[in-house]
C-alpha cells in the first residue's frame, strides 16, 4: 500500500538534533571553546575569514565550531552572515609597505633593505609527526623583537620599480568594483578578478596557479616577495576631513615578478602577478598572484589557450559556496524531470525494437 | 541605512528584516523584476545575494519571494509539485519565521506559488505570483558556455544552433530527446528557459493570467512573464511539440491528464503511479469521499 511520504518538518527537526549530536561528540570530553579554535587552529580560522570575505576571528572560529571543521561549510556561515551586515563606509587603501611584518622573503634579491625575515613558517619543518604535541608539554617563549628595532621594511617590487625594470602599479583612479553588490558581467576589469581570486576556493585557485607552472599559461615567475603582517585600517570620517584609524588586519601579500615584455618601441621590463588575502596563507596568496598575472594575458598581447587565462572559467569556479551547492543540490529531488527522461528511454527502446523486429522478418 | 520594522525576535541576538533581505537590497530586486516584466523573456543580471540556505537549494527563488512578499500574502511552496518535500518545507518555514506570512498548501488559497521543477495542476488565476527556482538560467548555456557569446546571440536573436541541436535529435532518435528544461520562445523574441519543469508543464505558461517570476541566484539572473504573454515551445512544423502522457490514471486519485510520480513499491518490478501535485491530489480526494 502506497503511503505518501509525509513529515518532512518532523524529519529535518530531528536530523538538526542528530546533527547537533555530533557537533558536540563525547560528553565527557570538555566543549571546543572559541579562544581555543581561534588561538590554536588560527589558519583555518583565517582561511574562513579570506574566503568568507569578512576579518572577524571570534565569528570565523564560532563558524568552523558549528561547521564542525568543516571549512567549506564554515565560510558560507559567515558568507551568509556576511551579506547582511549595512556598510557604514569604506576603508582607504591599506599600505602593505607600512605592514608591521611578521615574516617576510623574497627569491629574487640574496639580501634588501628590511631583511629577510623567516617568521612562523612551516618551510623548514621536517614534517616528522611529533608525539609531543599529543599531549601538552609546555611551549618556549618565541624571540622577539624590540619594538623600537622594526625597520622601515620597503616592498621589493618598489625597489624594481625605482630602476623602471617592473610595470607600475596600475592605474589608482576609479572605484574598484564589488561583486558582492553589483551583478558581473564580462569582461570584468583587474578589481573584481583580484576580489573574485581573493574570495576563490583555496584549492581550486592552487590547482590553477600549478596548472601555469606545468605549461597550461606560462608566467615565467620569481617570488619578488611575500609578507605576512599587520596592516593598519583607516576610515575617512566625512565630517572630520582626515582618516581614522579603526583596527588592524593580518594579511598576506605576495608580488609575483613575472616575464618581462618589451618592443621596438619600449624598451624591456618586468610583469607583475598580485595576491592578497586575509590572515597568514602563503599558499593562496601565491598561487592568486599566478593566476591574476595569466588573466593578463590580453593586456600584454599573449594568447589565451589555458583555464587559468580564462576570466569567466575561473571567475565563475572558483567560489567554492557557489560550487558545492550546485555540485550538492543534485541530491536534492529531481524524481519529476527524471520521470520525463525514464519516459523517453522507454519509449526510444521499444521504438528501436520494433525496427529490429521489422529488420528480422524482412531478412528472414 | 534605512529604518524599517524590525521582526519581534524571541531571544536576543541579530534582528532580520522582514522577509530577511534588507529594504535597499528587495529594491535592487524590484527594479530587475519591474525591467523582466518589461522585456519578458530577458535575462536581467541582478547583484544576487548570499543567502542563508545553499546555492542550488532555490536562493533566486527565494530572493524574488522576499522582495515581493507583503504582510497580507499566502505562500504556498512546492518542490516536484509537493508541498512536503524537505526543501519545500524548509523554504515554507523560512518564511514563516522571517516575515511571519501565512502559509498554505492549497493552490487556490495562495497568492504567492514558489516552485522547484512543477507548475500545479489547478490553473493559476489573475493576480496570483508563481515564483520558479531556477540553476540554469541560460538556455543556450549547454550548446555555448561563455557568457559573452550567449548574450551576444541573445541580443542579435540568434537561436539557429538551437534549433540545429533539435533538428539533431529528431535526426538521431526521431523525436525531440529534451522532456524538461524545453526551451520556449516568448512573445516571438527572446528564447527562454522554462527552469527544469518536465515539457508536459510548458503549455501552462503559454497566456497565463498569473504573474510568472524567474530567479537565478547562483547565476545572478532574473526574467519573466507578465500574465497573458505568448510562450511557445520551440518545435518544427512536421515535428510538432508535444508533451508526456501517461497510459495509466493516479493510483490514488484516478486523476488523468496530469503529471505522475512513479513510485517503485517492491523489488521484483512492481510500480505505481501517482500524483506528482500533492494538493491536486489531496483536494481530489477529498472530493470523492463526500
Amino acid at each position: 500500500m502506497y503511503v505518501a511520504v509525509k513529515g518532512g518538518e518532523a524529519a529535518i527537526a530531528n536530523a538538526h538534533r542528530l546533527l547537533a549530536d555530533r557537533r558536540r561528540g563525547d560528553r565527557d570530553v570538555p566543549a571546543l571553546t572559541l579562544e581555543q579554535i581561534a588561538g590554536q587552529l588560527s589558519l583555518a580560522v583565517d582561511r574562513v575569514m579570506a574566503e568568507g570575505s569578512l576579518y572577524d576571528p571570534d565569528l570565523a572560529a564560532l563558524a568552523v565550531r558549528q561547521a564542525r571543521g568543516d571549512l567549506i561549510e564554515a565560510i558560507f556561515l559567515l558568507r551568509a552572515y556576511r551579506t547582511t551586515l549595512p556598510r557604514f563606509g569604506y576603508a582607504a587603501p591599506v599600505d602593505t609597505g607600512r605592514m608591521r611584518i611578521e615574516r617576510r622573503v623574497s627569491a629574487t634579491y640574496k639580501d634588501l633593505p628590511g631583511g629577510q625575515l623567516l617568521g612562523p613558517t612551516f618551510d623548514y619543518t621536517h614534517r616528522l609527526l611529533d608525539p609531543a604535541l599529543a599531549g601538552d608539554a609546555p611551549v618556549e617563549a618565541p624571540e622577539r623583537r624590540a619594538l623600537a628595532a622594526v625597520e622601515d621594511c620597503p616592498r621589493v617590487i618598489d625597489i624594481l620599480d625605482r630602476e623602471g625594470l617592473i610595470e607600475g602599479d596600475g592605474d589608482p583612479a576609479g572605484e574598484p568594483g564589488d561583486l558582492t553588490r553589483d551583478p558581473v558581467s564580462y569582461p570584468v576589469g583587474r578589481d573584481l578578478r583580484l576580489q573574485a581570486l581573493a574570495r576563490a576556493d583555496e584549492g581550486f585557485t592552487l590547482a590553477l596557479g600549478y596548472s601555469t607552472q606545468r605549461g597550461y599559461g606560462r608566467v615565467h615567475p620569481f617570488v619578488g616577495e611575500v609578507r605576512i603582517g599587520l596592516v593598519d585600517v583607516e576610515v575617512e570620517i566625512p565630517d572630520l576631513g582626515f582618516t581614522v584609524r579603526i583596527g588592524a588586519v593580518r594579511l598576506t601579500e605576495c608580488q609575483m615578478v613575472a616575464q618581462f615584455k618589451g618592443s621596438a618601441e619600449e624598451p624591456a621590463r618586468f610583469t607583475r602577478g598580485y595576491g592578497l588575502v586575509f590572515g597568514q596563507s602563503e599558499r593562496k596568496a601565491m598561487a592568486m598572484s599566478l593566476v591574476d598575472r595569466a588573466l593578463r594575458a590580453d593586456e600584454f598581447g599573449e594568447e589565451r589557450r589555458a583555464p587559468a587565462q580564462d576570466e569567466e572559467f575561473v571567475l565563475e569556479h572558483g567560489d567554492n559556496v557557489q560550487a558545492t551547492g550546485f555540485v550538492e543540490h543534485l541530491k536534492l529531488p529531481h524524481y519529476v524531470d527524471f520521470q520525463a527522461e525514464l519516459d523517453l528511454v522507454r519509449r526510444l527502446r521499444a521504438e528501436a525494437g520494433q525496427r529490429r523486429a521489422e529488420r528480422g522478418e524482412e531478412t528472414r | 541605512m534605512r529604518t524599517t520594522a524590525m521582526t519581534a525576535a524571541a531571544t536576543p541576538g541579530p534582528a532580520y528584516n522582514f522577509a530577511y533581505l534588507d529594504e535597499g537590497t528587495k529594491r535592487m530586486i524590484r527594479r530587475a523584476i519591474l525591467k523582466g516584466i518589461a522585456v519578458p523573456g530577458y535575462q536581467v543580471p541582478f547583484a544576487s545575494r548570499e543567502m542563508p540556505m545553499p546555492y542550488g537549494w532555490g536562493t533566486g527563488g527565494v530572493q524574488v519571494t522576499a522582495a515581493i512578499l507583503g504582510p497580507a500574502d499566502v505562500l504556498k511552496v512546492i518542490d516536484q509539485g509537493a508541498d512536503d518535500t524537505t526543501n519545500a518545507v524548509s523554504i515554507r518555514a523560512f518564511f514563516r519565521k522571517t516575515a511571519g506570512i501565512a502559509t498554505t498548501t492549497r493552490t487556490v488559497e495562495a497568492t504567492i506559488v514558489q516552485t522547484r521543477h512543477r507548475i500545479p495542476e489547478t490553473p493559476l488565476a489573475a493576480g496570483q505570483i508563481i515564483v520558479y527556482q531556477v540553476p540554469i538560467p541560460e538556455p543556450l548555456r549547454f550548446l555555448e558556455p561563455r557568457e559573452t557569446e550567449t548574450r551576444t546571440m541573445h541580443a542579435l536573436e540568434e537561436y539557429g544552433l538551437m534549433h540545429v541541436k533539435l533538428y539533431e535529435d529528431i535526426a538521431r532518435h526521431g523525436h525531440i530527446a529534451t522532456t524538461y528544461a524545453y526551451p520556449v520562445k516568448v512573445e516571438g523574441r527572446y528564447v527562454m528557459d522554462p527552469s527544469p519543469l518536465p515539457k508536459f508543464d510548458n503549455p501552462k505558461m503559454h497566456r497565463s493570467p498569473a504573474l510568472q517570476l524567474f530567479g537565478a541566484g547562483r547565476e545572478k539572473r532574473i526574467y519573466a512573464l507578465p500574465p497573458y504573454t505568448d510562450v511557445r515551445s520551440l518545435d518544427f512544423e512536421d515535428h510538432p511539440f508535444t508533451v508526456q502522457s501517461f497510459t495509466e490514471p493516479c493510483a490514488v486519485c484516478g486523476a488523468r491528464n496530469v503529471y505522475l510520480d512513479e513510485v517503485v513499491t517492491d523489488d521484483r518490478g512492481g510500480r505505481m503511479f501517482v500524483c506528482s501535485d500533492t494538493d491536486h491530489c489531496g483536494t481530489r480526494r477529498a472530493e470523492a469521499t463526500p
